[in-house]
């Protein structure tokens, strides 16, 4: 049964993006305003998904070829490594350090160290995620 | 500090193995790793000279100090003394396994790291002065001695072999952590060294003679003392560097190392000094007698082995009973505690010889089957001549070190007839007797290691390779252990002096107060026939005629059942299929069964708890008014759940939870809590996607099967579970038993954290710890779901497995 589905396509081009986008900001800006690591990565998730409803999962692969497995694996290794790194300062373990710097272009910013901890989980959803998906939906 | 981080020094060099293993595959890996223990027995070495004066060393690394729970590296002779044989035995058996295991055949890595683990945990267990540290370090030499025996994991044989030996000494283990916690709250205090200081007071406890025995389980599991010994045999299966270090000269003296250094709190009591002495000695003749049964060579080395940790493990006891006697440094029974430490060394040098020569017959042959083998003498003279002088030394034949300390125990057990406390005098003769009949197999199973294997008539047809002497590189390692068993049979006063007198003085404080009070003189010749070179000369005769006559009586063994082997096999067989069938009881396969347990089980113990705690409250105050929105998305969720009900389509019902998502998505859009919206929206949309995508995956919807009484089940859980929420819900609204923690929240969130979204920042930072852990279990969930999918053995693959 083929279907036509160039409606779905041709807006899947264009809302992906969005999507992306949005979870781009929302990862970002998690600390401050509603978002973080975990919806950041659920949205990326979804556009990826999009895409794949649109397009196929085989396309879909062929433009993304990333291991998504790995992606889990350096994510975990990511929340961990920033949890652990205080040891190092000898203070106890999981203690966040930030500071608010100047940067030019972004003006007045807030770097912590929690931020690594949410890229760690927004690595660990979206690649865990998109394993079940695509590991299901690849399935004969 | 620095010593304590010695013990790591092997499993952090493991962690280099896979990368010098794949990187540099043309130098056998095993020379990088030689270095390590040859490196450490360097530096153990330069400890002698002081620790022989007496002296010890301590050097403590924090581990959980809120629990006081801490690495304590505590050398003094006998940890210094097992340290040298762990490093020493371990370098002379990598440099062995270099040529007994192939490069390109084997893998490498896997060995090594395995190998540098068990290094780790057993010099952890011979100088951890802290019990729980001890305890973790003793669990580890069983796993890494699991990894090792099962290290050709695809034969049947070595994951019995395993398994069996996990079990056993695991089950040990557990007993003995149950010991180390009673002697923890008698003492208060987990160290050793503590505890020995207080010994005479933990004498009178009730709990002494539990921690004994719990201790002793697991000394005799780990040493392979009867009846527990059944493990040994099998775990043969490892490679024969792995039998040589494992299974013949540290792991299984583990065991023993316990015993020694538990002496000093335990020696008080009568039961541990029969219980040692006894299931010693009783172990000595069992593994003595069955030796002579195996027809496989490393199978009567492993029985060999039993057998002689049997007679250390007695004459520590022996050692033990020199507490309760006045001027026991002037008797015959001080030789026990020196007899023990002295043919700990020996045994470890001539078993470790003689296991790398049936390595090296099995190696160059292509079996280890003593009804195949013979005649190698003039084909293997080098191999020859080291068998034969490990195997005279276990027989206790001059001039190698193995006779000096038989004769010692002879002395020993001889000594104990004169002991006049705990019945002895009436039962002491028994000692003695068991100990000469024990000696004397010893002395045949020695003779026919040795004679069967390289003299007789040579039978190039029954072996699978034509046989030649093993090259030089594998020689190394055996020769050298041969040289030493003789050499000690000339300077027994220096070994004694360094090795074995610091050591018996941490063994027994109540004797001795510095390694230098130590009075036993070894020597070959007394200068007149004492009574053990009498039992000794009537070994040799009685043990000589016997293995004359071997072949005339050996198949008489074929009439002794192997009863401990299979009641281990039908305890094995029996859980195995109870815990099945038990299992079976309630794994219908059908996730609505599962469902069905889990909510009932939820609504009786809420409901349950509701009622023992009369928690039921219902507070109507501070409600908010029920508005229109609300009765709208209200409806949409009631509407779209009895959809999900009725619905005879899965994709209708699909779509239906969607909405039931969605509404509830509203709820908190309602309610302004845009973080949880935005999630559950989120989700809601991927779970549907999910949903479409494994559709087809999904069997049609049946509902045949589901009677009535059934339906009924399922419509009063559903009752309870909405009763149950409803009450939580109720009860968490009205009753505040502890004030609201948003208010810390809201004040510390940007101060102390740094951030501006209290859902957020609890996720990474108030609560992080949950949120690693969720991350975790999600990482572990998509393994799991490629492993169910991708992973599926297909029919063709399975029938390969046992391969």
């Amino acid at each position: 049964m083929k279907t036509n589905d160039v409606m779905l396509q041709t807006v899947t081009k264009v809302v992906t993006f969005i999507i992306l986008m949005f979870a781009v900001h929302i990862f970002f800006a998690g600390h401050y305003t509603p978002g973080g690591g975990f919806v950041g990565g659920l949205l990326t998730a979804s556009a990826i998904v999009l895409l794949m409803l649109a397009f196929g999962i085989q396309t879909v692969k062929k433009i993304i070829p990333v291991n998504y497995v790995v992606m889990t694996s350096v994510g975990l290794l990511l929340a961990i490594a920033t949890a652990a790194a205080s040891i190092l300062f000898d203070v106890p373990f999981f203690t966040h350090a930030y500071d608010y710097f100047e940067l030019p272009l972004f003006g007045k910013t807030s770097l912590h160290s929690a931020m690594l901890f949410d890229a760690g989980v927004y690595l660990v959803v979206v690649g865990v995620t998109m394993t079940i998906i695509q590991t299901i939906g690849e399935d004969e | 500090m620095s010593l304590v981080l010695l013990i790591f020094l092997p499993i952090i060099a493991a962690l280099f193995i896979p990368l010098l293993f794949k990187k540099v595959g043309q130098i056998h890996t095993g020379w990088f790793v030689l270095l390590v223990p040859a490196a450490l027995f360097i530096y153990y070495s330069t400890l002698l000279p002081s620790i022989a004066e007496g002296g010890n060393r301590v050097s403590e690394l924090q581990w959980i100090p809120s629990l006081d729970i801490a690495f304590i590296a505590y050398i003094d002779g006998l940890s210094l003394l097992f340290s040298l044989l762990i490093t020493g035995i371990g370098a002379l058996v990598v440099l062995y396994s270099i040529f007994y295991l192939d490069k390109y055949r084997e893998q490498l890595h896997n060995f090594y790291v395995y190998l540098l683990m068990f290094m780790t945990a057993m010099l952890g267990v011979v100088q951890s002065d802290h019990l729980i540290s001890l305890y973790l370090f003793w669990e580890l030499t069983s796993i890494s001695s699991f990894l090792l025996i099962g290290y050709w994991y695809t034969r049947d044989r070595s994951r019995f072999g395993a398994l069996k030996s996990m079990i056993i000494t695991v089950f040990g283990g557990l007993m003995m952590l149950g010991g180390f916690v009673l002697l923890g709250i008698m003492g208060n205090t987990y160290s050793i060294r503590g505890l020995i200081s207080q010994a005479p007071e933990l004498v009178g406890h009730d709990f002494f003679v539990w921690a004994l025995v719990l201790i002793l389980l697991g000394a005799f599991t780990k040493s392979a003392q009867f009846p527990f010994y059944i493990w040994l045999p099998d775990a043969m299966e490892a490679p024969t560097p792995v039998s040589a270090y494992l299974h013949s000269a540290t792991m299984v003296k583990a065991g023993l190392y316990l015993v020694a250094r538990f002496t000093p709190i335990f020696a008080a009591s009568g039961t541990w000094v029969w219980l040692v002495t006894g299931i010693g000695l009783f172990t000595m003749l069992w593994g003595s007698f069955f030796a002579l049964k195996q027809k496989d060579l490393k199978g009567i080395l492993a029985f060999s082995t039993v057998s002689q940790l049997g007679l250390i493990m007695s004459l520590l006891g022996v050692s033990a009973a020199g507490f309760h006697v006045e001027n026991a440094t002037e008797i015959a029974l001080k030789y026990a505690g020196f007899a023990a430490i002295f043919h700990l060394i020996n045994h470890a040098v001539f078993k470790g010889s003689l296991f790398m020569i049936a390595g090296i017959v099995d190696h160059e042959t292509g079996t280890r089957d003593i009804r195949k083998l013979g005649g190698l003498m003039s084909l293997m003279p080098i191999s020859f001549t080291v068998a034969m002088i490990g195997a005279f030394s276990m027989a206790g034949l001059p001039p190698f070190g193995g006779f000096l300390s038989k004769e010692m125990f002879l002395t020993g057990m001889v000594a104990l007839t004169e002991f006049d406390l705990f019945s002895m005098d009436v039962w002491g003769i028994l000692f003695p007797v068991i100990a000469w009949i024990g000696s004397v197999f010893t002395f045949i199973y020695s003779f026919y290691f040795v004679f069967h294997t390289f003299a007789g008539k040579h039978k190039p047809e029954e072996l699978p390779k034509p046989a030649h002497e093993a090259p030089k590189g594998m020689l190394i390692s055996p020769v050298f252990l041969a040289i030493l068993a003789v050499v000690i049979f000339f300077i027994p006063n220096i070994v004694g002096e360094w090795l074995v007198n610091p050591a018996v003085a941490a063994i027994q404080p109540f004797m001795y107060e510095s390694p230098s009070d130590v009075h036993v003189h070894v020597a070959a010749w007394h200068g007149y026939i004492t009574p053990e070179l009498w039992m000794t000369l009537g070994i040799f005769a009685v043990g000589g005629l016997m293995f004359w006559t071997l072949r005339k009586w050996q198949h008489q063994y074929e009439r002794f059942p192997n009863t401990l082997n299979s009641l281990y096999d039908k305890g094995m067989f029996l859980s195995d299929m109870g815990a099945n069938r038990f299992s079976r009881l309630y794994m219908t396969g059908f996730i609505r069964s599962y469902l069905v347990y889990m909510f009932s089980f939820l609504v009786i113990i809420v409901l349950g708890t509701f009622v023992l705690n009369d928690a039921f409250a219902i507070d109507m105050n501070n409600l908010a008014p029920v508005g229109l929105y609300e009765i709208v998305i209200m409806l949409a969720l009631l509407g779209s759940t009895v959809t999900i009900l009725f619905s005879k389509s899965r994709l209708t019902a699909i779509i239906a939870l969607g909405a039931v998502g969605y509404s509830v998505a509203l709820f908190f859009v309602i309610f302004r809590a845009p973080d949880l919206a935005l999630t559950q929206l989120v989700i809601e949309t991927i779970s549907v996607a999910l949903f479409l995508l494994a559709f087809y995956h999904l069997p049609q919807i049946s509902r045949k099967e589901e009677r009535m009484r059934f339906r009924f089940g399922n419509a009063m859980i559903a009752l309870g579970v909405g009763v149950m929420m409803t009450l939580i819900a109720l009860a968490a609204h009205s009753g505040k038993a502890l004030p609201s923690i948003s208010e810390f929240y809201k004040e510390t969130v940007y101060k102390e954290a740094g951030g501006g979204n209290i859902v957020n920042v609890i996720l990474v930072d108030y609560r992080g710890f949950d949120t690693l852990f969720e991350i975790g279990v999600l990482g572990i969930a998509g393994i799991g779901i490629i492993t169910l999918i991708k992973l599926r053995l297909t029919k063709k693959e399975g029938q390969h497995e046992n391969k």
